[in-house]
């Protein structure tokens, strides 16, 4: 199996907590991440794509076709924003594992629409100690 | 009573080399290139990092799925020697029909490092072609 991983990065705002929950669970469940005004990462997000290599191009996928899709889907939505702000996240806390699955959901069909390429995994590094992986291990 | 189950180990041994090339196919006209391939059809380089997976059960005698003076050798022998410093178009064969891309590059790396390797030990290759860019090549059931 031949697989493309590219790496992206954006800066954005958060905050865990539930607003059907008391100050005390918040604060129980989700320590420091729980404070009221917020914080922020510098998220890192890589996408592996694979598939079979195009005869004429030599490449799985076309690295502007997936680097304007991101762009598009993940970059101009996440980028310097706070992330309970989107609609994504309405009802969903913004955690990391969130986060990937919403970019998974947010990627994975457009993609098999551009060609014969699939979307394997979305990793979100929030930190450098803190990485999530949406995909099988590999 | 027999012993207990050999487990398998991955080992992962790193190596670098720089080269320049272009993405370009030669019974195309040079407009046909340029259009199929952009900036990448301009000769340019890159600092090339091959990360090499083997997995197998550890030697009894030894405890090491492969000596690694002997994968330092290889790798030097298969990769280095191939490729660093050399322009991956005029100083190989392997890109005449296919352009370099990393999946390409990959591609032509694992299948050289298959066959130099003892069978069946070698899981994966990662090409690292700048930071924000890998390919990946593992071995499974349609294996290329």
């Amino acid at each position: 199996m031949i697989s493309l991983t590219r790496r992206y990065r954006f800066p954005a705002a958060h905050v865990l907590r539930r607003g059907d929950w008391s100050e005390d669970e918040n604060v129980r469940v989700y320590g420091k991440c729980a404070h009221r005004n917020g914080h922020g990462h510098d998220y890192g997000i890589e996408l592996t794509v694979t598939g079979p290599l195009d005869p004429t191009s030599g490449r799985v996928l076309d690295p502007a076709r997936l680097d304007a899709l991101v762009r598009e889907r993940v970059l101009e939505r996440f980028s310097h924003r706070m992330l309970n702000e989107d609609p994504l996240f309405e009802r969903l806390v913004p955690t990391a594992e969130n986060l990937a699955l919403a970019i998974q959901r947010e990627l994975a069909e457009p993609l098999a629409r551009a060609g014969t390429a699939r979307l394997l995994n979305v990793r979100v590094v929030e930190t450098p100690r803190n990485t999530f992986d949406t995909g099988e291990p590999r | 009573m027999s012993g207990p189950t050999p487990a398998k180990v991955r080992l992962t041994r790193a190596v670098e080399f720089s080269a320049s090339l272009r993405y370009w196919r030669p019974e195309l006209p040079a407009a046909e290139n340029e259009r199929l391939f952009g900036r990448c059809a301009s000769r340019h380089g890159h600092n090339y990092r091959l990360e090499v997976t083997l997995c197998g059960e550890p030697d009894p005698a030894s405890g090491m799925v492969l000596d690694l003076k002997e994968l330092k050798d290889l790798l030097e022998r298969e990769v280095v020697a191939r490729f660093d410093h050399r322009d991956l178009n005029a100083d190989t064969p392997f890109f005449e029909k296919l352009p370099p891309t990393p999946e390409h590059f990959a591609l032509v790396l694992f299948r050289l490092l298959r066959a130099a390797l003892p069978a069946g030990l070698l899981e994966r290759v990662r090409l690292h072609e700048d930071a924000d860019t890998f390919a990946d090549v593992i071995e499974d059931a349609g294996a290329p």
